[in-house]
Parts: C-alpha cells; sequence; structure tokens
C-alpha cells in the first residue's frame, strides 16, 4: 500500500522539478483536448440550440440519437476513427493516424453529443416567457439567438466543463489512435495505463494526480465566472 | 465586476493561442515502426534510439503492441518497419507479401516463472512436461491472449506433443495484455506464466532484485525467442519511407548496434543476444 504514499510524493516531484517526460505528456493531453473542445463547441452549442428551441417534426428521434450517442465507448470511437485515418482507410491520405489532431478527432466525436444534449436540455428548461417578451419586443432572430444562449451561458458552461473532463480522461481513443507514442502521443492517460502495465502504480498514481492539478486548473476561472453572477 | 469575466475569457483564449504555439518536437526525417511490448518495457529502445538518431539523423517513432497488431499495422502500411518475434507469423507474412527483407536482429528465451514455492511441483521438468502437469493440477496459469509472439509460442508449446490447448478452464487465465501487466497478474493470482528473460529481468530489477515470481522452468532448445526486423513492402503501400526503413534495418544489424545491443544489461545481466548476420 505504499504506493500510493509514495504516488502522491511523486506528483509533487513530477510537476516542480518540471519531469520532461511528465510535461510532453501534459502538452498532449492539454493540446489534443483543447483542439477538440474548440471544435465540439462551435458546432455543439448551435446544434444544441436548435434541437432545444426549435419545434420540427422528427425532433424527438434526432434526440433519441443523441442521447443514445452518450453512451459512445471511447474504444469503439478509436477503432472507427482508426478505420478512417488508417493509410489504407478512405482518409489515408490526411497522415491523422499516430498524431494528436488525430486523438482530436476522436475526442470531438466523444465530446460533440455531450455538448449537444446538455445545451439543448439547458436551452429547453429557460423560462418559457422570456422568449415570448423578447419576441413581442421584436427581437429578430439572431437577437433571439444570442439573448437565449447568454440567458443559458451556466448551462452552457456546465455541458462544456462535463465534456472536458470526459474527453481529457478517456484512454481509448488516445491508445488506438495516438499509439501511445513517447514525446509525441503520449497523453497522460495512456501513460498511466502504461506505468500500470509495467507494474509501476506509484508514477500511475502521480500521474492520476498531475491529471486533476489539470482539472482543478481549468474549472477554476469557470466557479470564478459563475461565483460573479452571484454576488 | 463585469470586467473580471472579460480579463478571464481573454486569459483563456490567449492560453490557447499559447498552446498551439508550442513546439511539437517533430524532426525532419521520423521513422514509424511497431514493435512488441517487450523491447520496450525493458528499456531496450529508449537506449538504442538516441543512438540511432545520433548515427543517422532519422528519429525513431515506435507504438507498442503485441505482434499481432504490430503485423496489423504493417499490413495496413500504417508504419515503416517492424520489430517483432513470431517466426513463422513472419515468414507467412513475407510469403504474403505483407513484409519484406526479414533479418534476424537477436534472441534471448522463454522462461516458465511462477511462485517459488512451485506449487504445482514443475521445477527441472521439461516444458512440455512442465504445462501437463500444470493442467494436470488445475494450478493457474496466466496467458497473454492478446496473439502476440508470446502467446502464439506458448500455444505452440500447449500443442507440442499433442497436448490439448486450454481455453475455457478456470485455472488458464488470458489477459489479453502486454507482458509486465500479465506477469503481475501472475504474482496476484501465485499462478505461473510464460515470459521472454528480458522482460523478466527488468521484472526483476523493478522488485529490487527480490520478485514475487521466479524462474521455474527454462534451458530447453524449444524456448528459444528469435527478434526480427522486416521493412513493410513498399510495392503495396506506396506511401511507406522504405529509405528510412532500411536504413533502420542496416542499422540495427550492424556491428556497432549489435554491440550495444549486448551491452544492455540490468541488474548486471544480458536481455538480449545480437545474433544479425
Amino acid at each position: 500500500m505504499e504506493y500510493i504514499l509514495q504516488g502522491v510524493f511523486q506528483a509533487f516531484r513530477l510537476l516542480f522539478s518540471g519531469d520532461p517526460e511528465t510535461f510532453s505528456a501534459v502538452a498532449a493531453t492539454v493540446k489534443a483536448s483543447s483542439f477538440s473542445m474548440a471544435v465540439s463547441l462551435v458546432l455543439g452549442v448551435p446544434l444544441g440550440f436548435v434541437l432545444g428551441h426549435l419545434r420540427f417534426p422528427g425532433r424527438r428521434q434526432v434526440r433519441l440519437v443523441v442521447d443514445t450517442m452518450l453512451a459512445l465507448p471511447t474504444v469503439f470511437i478509436g477503432l472507427l476513427v482508426y478505420a478512417f485515418i488508417s493509410r489504407q482507410g478512405p482518409l489515408g491520405g490526411m497522415g491523422l493516424l499516430f498524431s494528436l489532431p488525430g486523438i482530436a478527432v476522436g475526442q470531438a466525436i466523444l465530446a460533440l453529443p455531450i455538448v449537444v444534449a446538455l445545451s439543448a436540455t439547458a436551452i429547453e428548461g429557460m423560462d418559457a416567457g422570456l422568449r415570448t417578451t423578447l419576441i413581442s419586443l421584436g427581437a429578430s432572430r439572431r437577437r433571439l439567438l444570442v439573448t437565449s444562449l447568454w440567458e443559458v451561458r451556466h448551462g452552457i458552461l456546465a455541458a462544456a466543463l462535463t465534456a472536458y473532463g470526459r474527453v481529457m480522461t478517456e484512454v481509448g481513443i488516445s491508445m488506438m489512435v495516438g499509439g501511445n507514442i513517447k514525446w509525441h502521443t503520449r497523453t497522460i492517460t495512456t501513460a498511466i495505463a502504461l506505468e500500470t502495465g509495467k507494474g509501476m502504480f506509484a508514477t500511475g498514481i502521480a500521474l492520476g494526480l498531475v491529471l486533476l492539478f489539470i482539472a482543478f486548473a481549468v474549472t477554476l476561472p469557470a466557479s470564478l465566472l459563475r461565483r460573479r453572477r452571484q454576488s | 465586476m463585469k470586467n473580471s469575466g472579460r480579463w478571464i475569457v481573454a486569459g483563456t483564449l490567449l492560453c490557447l493561442v499559447l498552446l498551439m504555439a508550442l513546439p511539437c518536437g517533430a524532426a525532419d526525417r521520423t521513422l514509424m515502426m511497431a514493435t512488441t511490448t517487450s523491447t520496450d518495457n525493458t528499456g531496450l529502445l529508449d537506449y538504442l534510439s538516441p543512438e540511432f538518431t545520433k548515427a543517422t539523423g532519422i528519429e525513431l517513432k515506435w507504438t507498442a503492441v503485441g505482434t499481432g497488431k504490430a503485423l496489423k499495422l504493417g499490413e495496413n502500411c500504417d508504419v515503416d518497419v517492424l520489430m517483432v518475434h513470431a517466426p513463422a507469423a513472419e515468414q507467412k507474412y513475407v510469403a504474403a507479401g505483407f513484409g519484406i527483407a526479414r533479418r534476424e536482429v537477436m534472441f534471448n528465451d522463454f522462461v516458465i516463472i511462477g511462485p517459488p514455492a512451485d506449487p504445482a511441483g514443475i521445477k527441472g521438468q521439461s516444458v512440455t512436461g512442465a504445462l501437463k502437469t500444470i493442467a494436470a493440477k488445475s494450478a493457474v496459469f496466466v496467458s497473454r491472449g492478446d496473439n502476440s509472439g508470446t502467446h502464439k509460442k506458448e500455444l505452440s508449446l500447449w500443442a507440442a506433443n499433442g497436448g490439448a490447448v486450454p481455453e475455457k478452464q478456470s485455472w488458464y487465465v488470458q489477459t489479453g495484455q502486454g507482458m509486465l501487466a500479465s506477469i503481475n497478474i501472475a504474482a496476484q493470482k501465485n499462478g505461473y506464466t510464460m515470459t521472454d528473460r528480458g522482460t523478466f529481468i527488468k521484472y526483476a530489477h523493478t522488485h529490487g532484485g527480490n520478485p514475487p515470481l521466479v524462474v521455474v522452468v527454462e534451458g530447453d532448445d524449444i524456448l528459444k525467442n528469435q527478434y526480427s526486423v522486416m521493412q513493410v513492402n513498399p510495392a503495396r503501400c506506396a506511401k511507406v519511407q522504405n529509405d528510412l526503413a532500411k536504413q533502420f534495418s542496416d542499422w540495427i544489424c550492424s556491428p556497432q548496434a549489435q554491440k550495444l545491443i549486448a551491452d544492455f544489461r540490468l541488474m548486471g545481466k544480458q536481455l538480449f543476444t545480437p545474433n544479425a548476420k
């Protein structure tokens, strides 16, 4: 059991001694997850608005599909993305395999349903009176969109944080698509899988704690934003 | 108060921009290799790759998977060169036209390891005899179960002398994981497993020379473990970097690299014996 304590100490050592292998994994994790989050938010929030706001035929079926996609297993996404970007696959010419952009594509597929479903739910839960008021005041469609999104910004922030948590902690896509290549596509999670496989439990625990530090650094500004609203 | 929100948003954007600018550390010429877990887990590739870069200016990237998956990655043209250890499968692979220029690089041997108390009493037996005893006594045996070179070898040993290959027996544990992971599972279950000697030495080294599992069967001729390098066939895969793959193959078979392999030691023990022709 002593490796738990060892792991805690080692986490601080890895972070504050500037261990190059750890920082390479941190950079890989942060880069891949930032790209995928940017893509999934740009695509997902407008789609979520459409799904939550407009009433169109087949809406409930679309919602059902999106909700089902929330359960997409990461290894399965990894396998599908591999099949497409392998040199034998339809997108083989793009050179995405064993690269961070390749991982980001898979992670965006993972994050998109979360962003769409949760922002649609936030829009649905919006005060119905607001919409009527806005329309009666003669608001344009664009104005309606912007005001609605602003009104539910905390719901969308929650959607983004949920998706970010899932993206940053997944192993399946990074392993299948990235190949866990040292100095290149080794993320914190694939490094944990590798170290655990090698029986280096303390290093695995240390890396897990490093991941939590990053999560803290990301959620802190979000929490500040929320506090600002309450004050 | 409104200002602080703007600052946070601006700060986040700035961070994103800085992030994109981070260097990726890619050299001009990069060779992509698929290899087995043993060459990576033992630290051999970490030790060899800077020397290779020094000698040729080529950066070596590798993904460490079982031999089965490594061969598949080559078949799909996703890597340039392969370093694996399943001679029978490799010969079929070359015959099928997926790989070319197979060259032997180095060898070590497989050993059967188990608890020092040896509950099934197999110490000193021949390897096929030991496996029969394990089956007869239903002693726990951990198998890679992942189509790797070690797994293929283990299956061939069960089948030798007309023996039955276990599959669903409760004492036969198929992990589907890498070699060190499987050894750790065997140690937890107080069972036996088969490993290449290089990985075992690494395991013993990690445990400060006093590992929970020890070698119980070794030294049989059929336990030889040959590693070879193959280039992915450029006639099938237009985009593979065959010139780089060939340089790697030539380098690792060169006297200089062969000496490096012979000098690679843990706890004073040699992990691989070079034997390139």
